[in-house]
C-alpha cells in the first residue's frame, strides 16, 4: 500500500517534471500563501512569547513608574533655566505608599552613570541608590557575602553591592568581599556580589549586568540630587529626585486598577508629563494587539494567495486533463478505473500543491527572520505552525485538484480516444 | 443457449440520441463468436463497425438487446466491473497505436500490468519478454515517438498481450502502415490467433481482411453479410 503511494508520487512527480516552469509558476499562489500563515503565526507567537517572557521576568503583580524628561522641556525651559527640574518625587514614593490600596512595598531607585575604579582597572557602572526591598523584587542570587540592609541605610554606610560582571572587571575574578572601589570621587566597599544573567534577559529586566547597588541614603549624601551630564554636545544640569519607582501590588487581578489610580493621583502633584507608567500585565495584551493586527493583514495575504493559487492549481490541471484527453482515453480502454484516474490527476495536484507549501515553508520561515532583523520585532516560528502549513498545501490541492481529476475520471472512453 | 462461444450477440441495438431523430448504429445484431477465431468487420463508415467494436470492447453498453461475454451479462455491470473486464480480459489495438508519448516502450507496456497491481519489478520482466515477442527488446528505454509506425504498433500490441488477454480488439490496426509493415503486423497477429487468441478487426482493406478466417460485412447498423 505505502510502496503503491510512493510509486504513483514518483509517477506524478516525474510527469509535472515535463513542464517545470509550468508547474513551478503554478505553485506560487501556495508558496505566498503558505509564506503568509508562517509569518503570520510566527509574528503573533513572538510578540506575546516576547510579553509573558518579560512578565515572568518583572512579575506580573508590579508597576514601574520613571521619570521621563517631558518634551516641551527641551525648547521653552532651556533659555529660562540652565537645569530642568522633572520627574518623580521622594513625596509621590510616600503617597503611594501611604494613600493607594493594595500597594504591598515601593522600592524608589535613583540611577547615575559613574566610573569605577579599582587600582588600574575600570569601567562604568550604573549606580543604583536604592533601598533592601529593590532585592526582594529582582530575586537575583547572591553569588558570596550580603545584600544591603536597613543598617547600611540608617549609617549612611559607603557599601555597594556588585554584579558578577563588575566584580570580574574590577576585582579581577576574585571574588573578594571587603575591597574597596572607587565609585566617582568616593570609596565604597563591596560587602556582595550578585550572580550574574544568561545574557538572555537583555533589557526586559529591571537590572543589568553592570550595576552597582548602594544605600539609597549614601548616594544622596555622596552623590547629592544635581545630575550633571553631557547632552548633545552641551552641559546640562538636571535635577531629578527619584528616577524611578517600582510599586508592588498585592495580587495580578489589582495591578492595572492601581495604575490607573497612581496615574490620577500624580496627575494632580505633576503639572506636567514627567513620567511614565509601566505596566509589565498591559503587554501582554499589547501583544494580543499586535497578534491580532499581524493576523488580519497576513491571514488576508494568505487567504487570497491561497485561494488565487488553489484556483491557479485547478486551472492547470483542468488544461493538464484536456491535454491528456487521449492518454486519460487509452488508460481507460486498457482497464483503469475511474477511481485510479481520479488518483492520478489528484496525485499530481497534491505533489505540486505540496511543492509550493515546501517553497512557502523555506520562504515563510524567511520572513520573520527579515522582520526580526528590519523591524526589530521578536518573531518565533513554532513546529505546529510548520504542520499546519504542510497540512493545508495538501489540503490545497486535494480541493482544486478534485475537480478536474473527477471530470478527467467521467470523460466518455471512446470520446477521450478519439480526441486529437 | 451457450454453444461455447466467447462472445454473445442477441438482438443488439445502439441509439445515438443526436439530433432530431437520432442515430441507430447497431439496429439488430445477432452473432457468437468462437474463442480462437479471428474475425475481420467490414463496411463503410457509417455502418456501425466501430459501434459494434466498442462494445465488444466493453467501452460502451448496448441500449438494448443482449450482449455476454465469456458468459457474463454485460449490461448488467457497472463501469468499474466493465473496466475490470477490459483490465482482465481484453486487448486493445488501434489504428493510430495510442502509446503514452510521456511514458518510455516499456512503461506503455507495463500499463495494464500497473492497473492489475504488479509489482514494479515484476512488470518490467514481463514487458520486456514481451517487447522481445514483437522483436523490439532492445528498444524499451525509448520514447514512442523515436519509433517508426511498425515498431509504435508492434509495442501497442505488446501492451495488448501483457495482460494475456481472451481477446483482442484491432481496430484498423494497418490503417497508418505502409504494405510491407502491414504484412508484418498481420503476421504478427495471424501467430497470436494461431497461439490461441480471438481476434476481432475491423478493417476497410479487402486484402488485410483476407488474414482473418471470417468477414463480417456490417451496413446500416446491421450484419449484411457474413463470409
Amino acid at each position: 500500500m505505502v510502496l503503491k503511494v510512493i510509486r504513483n508520487i514518483r509517477i506524478g512527480i516525474k510527469t509535472l517534471m515535463l513542464h517545470k516552469l509550468r508547474s513551478l509558476l503554478t505553485t506560487l499562489g501556495v508558496v505566498f500563501g503558505v509564506s503568509s500563515v508562517i509569518a503570520m503565526l510566527a509574528v503573533g507567537e513572538g510578540a506575546s512569547r516576547e510579553a509573558l517572557e518579560r512578565i515572568r521576568k518583572l512579575g506580573s503583580n508590579i508597576i514601574i513608574l520613571s521619570s521621563e524628561k517631558p518634551m516641551e522641556d527641551d525648547a521653552a525651559t532651556r533659555e529660562t533655566s540652565l537645569m530642568s527640574i522633572y520627574g518623580l518625587l521622594y513625596d509621590d514614593e510616600l503617597r503611594i505608599k501611604e494613600s493607594i490600596p493594595y500597594v504591598i512595598r515601593t522600592v524608589p531607585v535613583r540611577t547615575m552613570r559613574k566610573e569605577a575604579r579599582l587600582g588600574q582597572r575600570s569601567m562604568e557602572l550604573r549606580v543604583m541608590g536604592t533601598t533592601p526591598d529593590w532585592f526582594d523584587l529582582v530575586k537575583r542570587p547572591l553569588l558570596a557575602g550580603r545584600l544591603l540592609n536597613i543598617q547600611d541605610m540608617e549609617r549612611l554606610a559607603p557599601v555597594c553591592v556588585l554584579t558578577e560582571r563588575g566584580a570580574r572587571r574590577l576585582l579581577a575574578t576574585q571574588n573578594t568581599i571587603g575591597e574597596y572601589i572607587r565609585i566617582g570621587s568616593d570609596s565604597f566597599e563591596v560587602v556582595g556580589i550578585l550572580e550574574g544573567d544568561d545574557g538572555t534577559g537583555g533589557t526586559q529586566r529591571l537590572d543589568r549586568d553592570g550595576d552597582v547597588y548602594i544605600p539609597m541614603n549614601t548616594a544622596l549624601q555622596r552623590f547629592g540630587e544635581r545630575i550633571l551630564q553631557r547632552a548633545t554636545g552641551a552641559l546640562e544640569l538636571e535635577l531629578v529626585e527619584l528616577h524611578q519607582i517600582i510599586v508592588e501590588v498585592e495580587s495580578t487581578e489589582k495591578v492595572e486598577i492601581v495604575a490607573e489610580a497612581i496615574h490620577a493621583m500624580l496627575q494632580r502633584f505633576h503639572p506636567r508629563e514627567d513620567y511614565r507608567i509601566e505596566v509589565p500585565l498591559a503587554l501582554l495584551r499589547q501583544a494580543e494587539e499586535t497578534r491580532r493586527t499581524f493576523n488580519i493583514v497576513l491571514g488576508s495575504i494568505a487567504g487570497i494567495s491561497l485561494l488565487v493559487g488553489g484556483i491557479g492549481i485547478m486551472n492547470i490541471m483542468l488544461a493538464s486533463v484536456t491535454e491528456r484527453t487521449r492518454e486519460i482515453g487509452i488508460r481507460r480502454a486498457i482497464g483503469a478505473k475511474q477511481r485510479q484516474i481520479i488518483g492520478q490527476f489528484l496525485i499530481e495536484t497534491v505533489v505540486l500543491s505540496s511543492l509550493g507549501g515546501l517553497i512557502g515553508l523555506g520562504i515563510g520561515a524567511l520572513i520573520p527572520w527579515i522582520i526580526t532583523q528590519a523591524a526589530g520585532m521578536p518573531t518565533y516560528i513554532t513546529p505546529y505552525s510548520l504542520v499546519l502549513a504542510v497540512g493545508i498545501s495538501v489540503s490545497i490541492g486535494v480541493i482544486f485538484g478534485l475537480y478536474p481529476a473527477v471530470r478527467a475520471a467521467r470523460l466518455d472512453p471512446i470520446t477521450a480516444l478519439r480526441h486529437e | 443457449m451457450n454453444n461455447g462461444a466467447i462472445i454473445q450477440l442477441e438482438d443488439v441495438h445502439k441509439f445515438y440520441p443526436m439530433g432530431r431523430q437520432g442515430v441507430h448504429a447497431l439496429a439488430g445484431v445477432t452473432l457468437d463468436f468462437q474463442p480462437g477465431s479471428f474475425w475481420a468487420v467490414m463496411g463503410a463508415s457509417g455502418s456501425g463497425k466501430s459501434t459494434l467494436l466498442n462494445l465488444l470492447g466493453c467501452l460502451d453498453r448496448p441500449t438494448s438487446g443482449r450482449f455476454s461475454l465469456g458468459g457474463k451479462d454485460i449490461s448488467l455491470l457497472d463501469d468499474d466491473e466493465l473496466s475490470e473486464l477490459r483490465l482482465r480480459h481484453l486487448g486493445f489495438i488501434f489504428q493510430s497505436f495510442n502509446l503514452i508519448p510521456q511514458m518510455s516502450l516499456s512503461e506503455n507496456i507495463e500499463l495494464p500490468l500497473y492497473y492489475q497491481g504488479y509489482h514494479a519489478h515484476e512488470s518490467v520482466s514481463r514487458a520486456l519478454e514481451l517487447a522481445e515477442r514483437v522483436g523490439l527488446g532492445d528498444r524499451l528505454d525509448h520514447r514512442p515517438t523515436e519509433l517508426s509506425g511498425g515498431q509504435q504498433q508492434r509495442v501497442a500490441i505488446a501492451r495488448a498481450l501483457a495482460n494475456d488477454p481472451d481477446i483482442l480488439l484491432a481496430d484498423e490496426p494497418t490503417g497508418n502502415l505502409d504494405t510491407e509493415t502491414s504484412g508484418q503486423i498481420m503476421s504478427l497477429l495471424t501467430e497470436l490467433n494461431q497461439q490461441g487468441k480471438t481476434i476481432i478487426m475491423v478493417t476497410h482493406e479487402r486484402d488485410i481482411a483476407n488474414h482473418a478466417k471470417h468477414r463480417l460485412h456490417m451496413r446500416d447498423g446491421i450484419i449484411d453479410s457474413i463470409e
